[in-house]
């Protein structure tokens, strides 16, 4: 399983349900479903993920979350997740509301740009930060809305969102207590646990 | 057929005819005192007899789904791009049963029967049929064969219907409903196109108020009209195009002539046919009025129109899915305008909110409503993978 959704299986409780916002290839809710006995649905655009999730049994829906989620009513999930694509979504904002709508709870994680070694490639080199972690040029990156832990932060205050955990990892996500200390600068990436104030 | 049997073929079939005896009381009160269902089987069911799939077929379709009858058939089954050893609902696999519905006409009992009653063809008398009444059909057929929870009921367009009816009426009784290109209930257009197929049905003068076959004739050309009609509704403007436009390289290349491919090379100046899109039509509109019953056109696109399961629930759909327990599969395809991905939408939306586990893939396709019956590979894979799973749940 990918490290972060091992930190995220976590917070989500037995028996409950769960909306998996881009699911990718299924495998968190299959693991879910297998040691949780949770029901989960996923929402996926890419076809050959899609198949993955059929051939594991998980729920999916092709449907493009950058096109809003109305067709979900309000608490009809227990959480709802969002992996790695908020950056790459029209209106971030939004979607962070519409997901506190439908799910009693929301977990989102997200690539931290105020990480040192982005600041570092943009100060010397004054050119977009391109890694093997983002590999993409400022073209045809389909991550539009970058943000920072303490951008993050400030959208929760402003939305009058509470943060139950706020977690940082490096890229093989694994956290320690500098990380913890000074998360902003040496998260690579953010894994919130958020509920509606 | 072909002169081999492929191996993905279920090859030679033949159906069976199973009597009913037990009165059938139907939605509009009218009573089946017996009727007969004909049916055909492909694969072999397990010993727990938990493999079984029920196919549901569409306005035009039959029992016969899939292989040949003779070895003289040009084509196999309606159905046969889907069912077969290897295909995605693989006989290798799954015990699938598939029936002639009630009012139809190639061999249950429908308006081509004797009326136990009165000792004549029912021909007009024959009761109006709905999902409803089929699926209490269907359920007594189960009954008969032994199978008390079919692994699946798969339909595409009004046997997607049927599929729904199941979910909602006998939800124990199945664990997947895969309903394919259809809709929660017909659109003002939809039930527009029909009675416009119906009207070409009643006004030809050989229809005779339903009477036709006491009259030795039958009313040919409205079912022409009629099919025609509905032909147009299942192609997209898209499939047209390419239908009738293979002389659009030579006019000029990447260009597209719409389609508008002449018959005879030029224009006849009459009222004559021009174009080949016209041809087609007419032969499909020919071709289907020879086998086809008129009395059994009327009540399909009837029993299309009264679909909509909200009624009993007052217009609430979602309610009427609230003790739906088996999992949903739905596919839409993206250039069908008789059933739009939107209908499809419409009842996951339906079905999420009742609380049920669906499943829902928008196959791009240019075929129209046709493509739930073409082997278009997104919607082969898909489907394939998903009964497999279907199937390791079952030896799990």
């Amino acid at each position: 399983m990918r490290p972060d959704l091992e930190i995220i299986q976590h917070w989500i409780a037995p028996d409950s349900r769960v909306l998996d916002l881009g699911c990718g290839d299924g495998s968190l809710l299959h693991y879910l479903r297998e040691a949780k006995n949770t029901v989960g649905i996923g929402l996926e655009i890419d076809a050959e993920n899609i198949n993955q999730c059929l051939s594991k049994g998980v729920n999916v829906i092709e449907q493009n979350i950058d096109f809003g989620l109305r067709n979900f009513q309000t608490d009809s999930f227990d959480t709802v997740l969002l992996a790695q694509t908020l950056q790459a979504l029209s209106n971030p904002d939004l979607l962070i509301d519409e997901m506190l709508r439908i799910g009693r709870n929301g977990i989102v994680t997200f690539p931290n740009f105020g990480n040192w070694k982005s600041r570092v490639y943009l100060m010397g080199r004054g050119r977009m930060p391109v890694s093997k972690f983002m590999p993409y040029q400022w073209y045809d990156t389909p991550n539009i809305h970058f943000c920072t832990v303490k951008d993050f932060d400030a959208l929760c205050r402003e939305k009058n969102i509470r943060v139950l955990t706020r977690t940082v990892v490096d890229n093989e996500h694994q956290g320690n207590w500098y990380m913890r200390a000074w998360p902003n600068l040496l998260g690579e990436i953010a894994i919130y646990h958020l509920t509606r104030d | 057929m072909p002169d081999v049997i492929p191996d993905n073929s279920v090859g030679l079939v033949s159906p069976e005819t199973y009597q009913f005896d037990e009165p059938l009381t139907l939605r509009s009160g009218k009573v089946l005192p017996s009727y007969e269902l004909v049916v055909e089987t492909y694969g072999r069911l397990n010993a727990d007899r938990s493999n079984a799939i029920l196919i549901c077929h569409a306005l035009s379709g039959d029992h016969h789904a899939a292989g040949y009858h003779h070895e003289a058939d040009r084509k196999a089954g309606w159905w046969d791009e889907c069912i077969g050893p290897g295909k995605p609902i693989d006989t290798d696999l799954f015990y699938v049963v598939s029936l002639n519905n009630l009012g139809g006409c190639a061999g249950s009992t429908g308006p081509r029967s004797v009326n136990p009653q009165t000792g004549k063809i029912y021909g007009p008398d024959f009761p109006v049929v709905t999902v409803r009444d089929w699926v209490n059909s269907q359920v007594r057929l189960a009954d008969r064969l032994g199978i008390r929870k079919w692994a699946a009921v798969i339909g595409g367009s009004l046997g997607g219907m049927q599929v729904l009816r199941w979910a909602i009426s006998y939800p124990e009784r199945l664990g997947h409903a895969i309903a394919i290109a259809t809709a929660p209930k017909l659109s003002a257009q939809n039930i527009a196109f029909n009675e416009v197929a119906r009207q070409s049905i009643t006004s030809d003068p050989n229809f005779h108020e339903g009477r036709y076959l006491e009259h030795n004739t039958s009313p040919k050309k409205g079912l022409m009209l009629a099919r025609m009609v509905g032909h147009i509704t299942y192609l997209s403007e898209n499939a047209l195009r390419s239908k009738f436009g293979k002389n659009t390289d030579e006019q000029l290349p990447g260009s597209s002539n719409f389609g508008r491919d002449l018959k005879t090379g030029k224009l006849s100046f009459a009222f004559n046919i021009d174009f080949q899109v016209e041809s087609y039509l007419h032969y499909q509109g020919e071709r289907f009025s020879e086998n086809f019953d008129a009395n059994t056109y009327l009540l399909m696109t009837k029993a299309l129109d009264y679909f909509d399961p909200s009624v009993d629930y007052d217009g609430d759909l979602s309610k009427a899915f609230a003790h739906s327990h088996c999992r949903f599969f739905l596919m839409s395809f993206s250039t069908d305008w008789r059933f739009p991905p939107e209908r499809s939408r419409e009842l996951v939306e339906n079905l999420l909110s009742a609380g049920c586990q669906v499943s829902y893939l928008e196959i791009d396709a240019d075929q129209g409503h046709d493509a739930f019956l073409l082997p278009i590979p997104r919607y082969m894979e898909a489907f394939r993978r998903y009964l497999l799973r279907v199937h390791e749940e079952l030896s799990a």
